[in-house]
């Protein structure tokens, strides 16, 4: 006789655990908690100048405005006016004396009401000192942080020595998040000293850490919970920090609880954004297309405070060489301050912009050497004898990329698409066609090595259910039923045996943001080991019981084999229970082998890579720029996906993701400084109209992690946002062939059709020299 | 002395409502987290931009119910007068049974972050009411009004796709108790005129009593679509009492074919015209679907869109291309003008106190006219434009005859390019005439660099979109 068969809870596409709740609107985010008591609201006042002195803030109209409770202003903050992520010291709750941007917070107001507070914030009377504002990263001089260089061999003797060298600027814009469910913190203020806050935010414990320093009292006072975001894509990871901090100071100068949720207006212009980059790159290369050497500075508009922007710019600078060996190089990053709002982390951290720059110079060889951009991107992926190792001194393992591209190029069918493109251009119309494939190869791991830690807890109870708990937040990526499904497999219940709890730090300290594609490989692990300790006592209680030796224990079906009898699972547990074995545990993981020398520019940050391949073929109107994207074909390695409706749920909305921000996502700020774009009537992301119509996405089903991850799994999140390069690249050609391909268009981004005529206009008139 | 009635009455899913204290500016999505706990319907932009907040507003028609999907963020309380509002918590059984499309939405893992899934779960449901199966044309355009961050769409079109194997609509209880809400509603409707909060938001009983009105009260708010003025409300807390809301008159909102002229009321939605309209003046339709997004035209008015006088403002340019006149009144008096004479400059037009945009007659065109209606926008779907044009042209042989090129988006108002018409004007339909009046339009337009577009890239694509209606209509080639 057989058992039942072991059934594999990691690995299924088991639906979101909150997809039910989210269609019938029971899902409940910060704004849908039943409030509690006299709960005040707050709003925000918002500088209008970008640089200058406060001469006066006279705030004797808002005090007496109808509901008005009080006013907070810098004087208010028994603690350290500072919530910066990094401790710098450069990023006050609010502006004391100066503002640094349009949009920097200077007070807030409390009133009985939200709609009370908003009007109440705009009877505020402000004189500024007007102060010389950089706006544009070209008029910048000071840097946030130290700029970073990594370099391998001369790349100054190669350029000189190379056949052939070009030069070239890629301008790529910045992106507003746009999370649907816009910032919002409430405060409850406790006994003493303490204080509960309700965060949308990636990162419980820096809201913690910095609500405690804002107030001046230890991080044990302070416990933020998060159930749910309403989306985050790095703008609740340090973004968090300002409302969390101005609804606690609240809550604790008046002794209510006190909520801050701004509106879409306020959200998009007092929060940081992706970084827009300015890269200078200069590349040597051969006839074929081989290319020798690359020397590029990627520089970055920070805005006022270094927030991530350190970190971020590091990171362009890990992805500039996106899949390509590079024989001799050199990155320097230039993270510039400007007056405008700090800009933070957004999906890719950096690599996205890094990951443009590269593809760009592959556009560049491939025009100037007359050859398809996929010829040469075979010409320099890495691989080969001596040709594996990145500009960090890691060398690349476990390359599957040209594995992905030849079966998507197989399968999007892409060598005889590419041939009809060209006959349509041919034909000289008014529509032109573009087709492109580009590579992805991301980093996986925190480039600050101590973050790359999680913790995680467990706990059974009698009637055998059991409470899951972990750092990691839920932003819609779907972690939560991924490491839910890792302790269901474990103990081998039913997935809906696991219940799903929010984050809290007072469950699991000290933790991560949930960021850089790291969820579910560290708290997966986390909560793995949390698990299979109590899944270890449970078997050494049961083998003593029942008198058998260890391995004739098994969990199969909620049910437990013990020799030639079997219990239901949540017998085992009572019994066990009686027994005094403890059932519940912590769990704990750090991810091995990563270690980084910055200063050296060596190490090994990542502890592995995540490939990706995609080809978007676009058709371009080219009396208006307008154009519409006709296929893409994605093939993503997801590892072995912990769950692929949730990992193609990522690829899909990763890569439309992507895609806005290449094409229609434009911020606009005018020479005041002031952000234009700062709602979704003027700031537009994509719509479902806007989705490819042929649309065709894969996980390579064959690939396995060749690290140690959780199920062998991959990150997810980031990766397939890069894929966007390839809109870029099929765009460019199109535009190209309105000038017989013969130069590279040097298409910057957002590429509007606005940018895409006068591209066009561009080359009619150089080629017309 | 007109009947007065006090309070705003309405159904709220099963429920009926009445209120005496609804301000003219409150929404009805504050009046559904705030006042009734129903926390379903979410806020994303309170500018009827991101759908998040959509739910369905049931209105007598003709004897029947026709629910449309709206923006509740910029749909004010007292408007809902005699209607049904149906919210996302109405949509599951009573025993908890998912609705076809919710379980689609499972299904197909159609949410993520799910904070947009309430609004796109009722965009979706307003789209199986009327299509259980909808072609992916359909489904994309009854999304234009909503935003994902997280999915990509894909999963939520193979739900819309699926969602008539999961039920159709006879079985549906909005369907099934059509009737029933249909006498409940014509049961509210009373006839009355309806004072609000103490006057400061009036629903007149009937035309003559809302011109009376105008004319006591020329400084009101007039109050149709709120597509614009919910904005004004919601973002720049503007106080827009004493209001007159004018929606729910029939006879203010009627379409009327008659005589080779269609005449639309004020108050008729995107929506309510389009069928008139794009059966009538051929190549109109793909444009139609470019304003705004589907609760957006289910709301906004053709009357609120040339009355507010907007430079970029997408039925102008259109009309006026087609010879549009504009009907306004004022108390009993009725005077026309032909629709271009009303814009006089930016934020300025031909309206005098106490008068109010009644209606606008379009001339159907003549079938051989050359017709060419072209938006310009960053985001195709669902933006404002960067330019759009209404261009019609007639032919005497070979020969323009008449030519009626409009544009927005190129000057304070929308404008004929008269230089540009002139340059056309008697010559041959071809390629140096369609130049000609290209270079003209340097003298017509001098437009304005901002966020949606730069001046030198407005000026090239109204050039370019003369080209685009040349090739359009290129000239019938002798045999």
């Amino acid at each position: 006789m057989t058992g039942p068969a072991l059934r594999d809870h990691m690995h299924r596409a088991h639906r979101h655990d909150s997809a039910a709740r989210h269609v019938t609107g029971l899902a409940a985010y910060a704004d849908d908690m039943v409030e509690p008591t006299g709960m005040l609201h707050a709003c925000l006042g918002l500088s209008t100048a970008a640089h200058a002195g406060i001469e006066e803030l006279d705030l004797a109209q808002v005090r007496t405005a109808p509901g008005v409770v009080g006013v907070l202003t810098a004087a208010d903050i028994p603690g350290e006016n500072d919530i910066s992520p990094v401790g710098a010291g450069d990023d006050p709750v609010f502006a004391d004396g100066a503002v640094s941007f349009c949009g920097q917070p200077m007070f807030a107001v409390i009133a009985k009401t939200r709609a009370e507070a908003r009007r109440a914030a705009r009877r505020a009377r402000v004189s500024y000192e007007p102060r010389q504002a950089v706006i544009e990263t070209e008029d910048a001089v000071e840097t946030v942080s130290e700029p970073l260089t990594l370099a391998r061999g001369d790349v100054e003797a190669a350029l000189e020595a190379a056949p052939r060298r070009l030069q070239g600027t890629l301008r790529v814009g910045g992106q507003d998040h746009f999370y649907l469910e816009s910032h919002i913190a409430f405060a409850l203020p406790g006994e003493d000293d303490e204080v509960r806050v309700v965060s949308s935010t990636q990162h419980p414990s820096e809201v913690q850490h910095v609500v405690a320093h804002v107030l001046g009292v230890p991080s044990s006072a302070v416990t933020v919970n998060v159930r749910r975001m309403g989306g985050a894509f790095g703008g609740k990871e340090s973004q968090s920090n300002l409302f969390a901090a101005v609804a606690a100071l609240a809550a604790r100068k008046f002794g209510r609880a006190v909520k801050l949720r701004p509106d879409r207006d306020d959200d998009m212009t007092a929060t940081g954004k992706r970084h827009d980059f300015r890269v200078d790159y200069d590349v040597g290369f051969d006839d074929e297309g081989r290319i020798l050497a690359v020397d590029s500075v990627l520089t970055a508009r920070c805005g006022f405070s270094v927030d991530l922007s350190g970190a971020v710019s590091d990171r362009a600078l890990f992805h500039a060489d996106n899949a390509y060996f590079f024989p001799a190089v050199r990155l320097r990053s230039r993270p510039m301050r400007t007056n405008t709002v700090s800009n933070t982390a957004f999906r890719g951290f950096g690599s996205p912009q890094g990951v443009m720059a590269a593809e760009r110079i592959i556009e560049e060889v491939a025009y100037a050497a007359g050859r398809s951009p996929l010829d040469i991107r075979k010409a320099n992926f890495y691989g080969g004898a001596g040709r594996d190792m990145t500009p960090y001194h890691q060398p690349v393992e476990d390359n599957i990329l040209p594995r992905l591209v030849a079966e998507i190029e197989e399968r999007a069918d892409y060598a005889s698409r590419r041939q009809k493109v060209l006959d349509f251009n041919a034909r000289g119309g008014v529509l032109r066609r573009g087709i492109a494939l580009t590579p992805v190869k991301f980093g996986v791991s925190f480039t600050a090595t101590w973050m790359n830690q999680a913790g995680a807890l467990v706990h059974v109870y009698r009637d055998g259910s059991i409470h899951l708990n972990h750092g990691g937040t839920e932003m819609g990526q779907g972690l939560f039923v991924k490491v839910a499904s890792v302790v269901a497999d474990c103990f081998q219940v039913d997935l809906d045996c696991v219940r799903i709890t929010a984050t809290s730090t007072g469950k699991v300290p000290n933790t991560s943001a949930t960021a850089a594609s790291t969820g579910s490989d560290l708290n997966g692990m986390a909560a793995f080991e949390a698990a299979e300790t109590i899944r270890g006592r449970l078997v050494a209680f049961a083998a003593e019981r029942w008198n058998v030796e260890p391995g004739q224990v098994a969990f199969e079906a909620g049910r437990v084999r013990i020799g030639n009898q079997e219990i239901a699972f949540a017998e085992l547990v009572e019994a066990a229970y009686m027994a005094r074995v403890q059932l519940s545990a912590t769990g704990f993981y750090r991810t091995p082998e990563i270690h980084w020398d910055r200063a050296a520019g060596r190490g090994r940050p990542f502890y592995y890579f995540a490939y990706s391949a995609g080809v978007t073929e676009v058709e371009v109107d080219t009396l208006t720029g307008e154009y519409r994207v006709l296929r893409v074909d994605i093939l993503h390695d997801a590892g072995r996906s912990l769950n692929p409706a949730i990992d193609l749920g990522q690829v899909e909305g990763g890569f439309i993701q992507g895609m806005g921000w290449v094409t229609t996502e434009e911020l606009w700020w005018d020479g005041e400084g002031r952000l234009r774009t700062h709602a979704p009537s003027t700031y537009k992301i994509p719509l479902a109209s806007d989705c490819p119509p042929v649309f065709n996405v894969h996980l390579a089903e064959w690939s396995e992690n060749a690290k140690p991850t959780i199920g062998r799994s991959k990150a997810i999140g980031e990766p397939p946002l890069l894929l966007c390069a390839s809109v870029v690249e099929a765009l460019s050609m199109a535009v190209a062939s309105t000038a017989g391909y013969r130069r590279c268009p040097r298409l910057d981004t957002p590429a509007t059709p606005e940018r895409l005529l006068l591209a066009i206009e561009r080359l009619r008139r150089e080629g017309g020299e | 002395m007109t009947a007065l009635r006090r309070e705003v009455r309405f159904l709220l899913n099963d429920e009926e409502v009445a209120l005496g204290d609804a301000g003219p500016g409150d929404s009805l999505l504050e009046f559904l987290r705030l006042r009734r706990g129903l926390t379903g319907t979410k806020e994303g932009c309170a500018e009827g931009d991101c759908g998040a907040c959509t739910v369905l507003v049931g209105r007598l028609r003709d004897g029947d119910v026709r629910y449309e999907a709206v923006n509740s963020c910029i749909r004010l309380l007292p408007s809902l007068d005699g209607c049904h509002v149906v919210t996302v918590e109405h949509l599951a059984g009573p025993d908890g049974a998912l609705h076809p499309v919710q379980q689609a939405m499972v299904d197909c893992h159609g949410s993520q972050c799910g904070f947009c899934t309430p609004g796109i779960v009722m965009a979706l449901y307003a789209l199986w009411l009327e299509r259980p199966r909808p072609s992916d044309a359909e489904v994309r355009r009854a999304l234009q009004g909503n935003l994902c961050r997280c999915t990509g769409y894909a999963p939520i079109l193979r739900a819309a796709a699926s969602a008539g194997d999961y039920g159709l609509p006879e079985d549906d209880g909005l369907v099934r108790n059509r009737q029933a809400v249909g006498a409940r509603l014509a049961a509210m409707a009373d006839g009355k005129r309806v004072e609000l909060a103490g006057g400061g938001a009036v629903l007149p009983a009937d035309m003559d009593d809302l011109a009376e009105m105008l004319s006591a009260e020329p400084a009101a708010t007039l109050v149709a679509g709120s597509t614009d003025v919910g904005v004004w409300v919601n973002k720049d807390l503007r106080d827009i009492a004493p209001a007159v809301f004018i929606n729910h008159l029939d006879e203010l909102g009627g379409i009327a074919a008659d005589g080779g002229t269609i005449r639309i009321g004020a108050t008729a939605s995107y929506s309510d015209a389009e069928a008139a309209l794009t059966e009538a003046v051929p190549g109109l339709a793909d444009y139609w679907s470019r304003i705004g997004g589907w609760q957006i035209r289910n709301m906004g008015t053709v009357g609120g869109n040339i009355a507010n006088g907007s430079p970029i403002a997408d039925l102008p340019p259109v009309l006026i291309a087609l010879g549009a006149e504009l009907v306004l009144r004022k108390g009993r008096e009725r005077r026309v003008l032909p629709l271009e004479a009303y814009f006089l400059d930016y934020g300025r037009q031909d309206l005098t106190p106490g008068e109010f945009v009644e209606g606008v007659r379009v001339p159907v065109p003549a079938a051989e006219a050359r017709l060419g209606f072209y938006k310009v926008s960053k985001r195709r779907d669902e933006d404002i434009s960067s330019v759009c044009a209404g261009f019609m042209v007639r032919m005497r042989g070979s020969c323009v005859e008449e030519a009626r090129l409009a544009f927005g988006g190129m000057a304070a108002t929308p404008k004929r390019a008269e230089a540009a018409e002139a340059a056309l004007c008697g010559r041959q339909w071809g390629e140096a005439a369609v130049d000609a009046a290209g270079q003209a339009l340097a003298r017509d337009f001098t437009p304005i660099s901002d966020w949606r577009a730069s001046a030198e890239y407005r000026a090239l694509v109204a050039r370019n979109l003369l080209k685009r209606f040349y090739l359009d209509n290129l000239p019938a080639v002798s045999p």
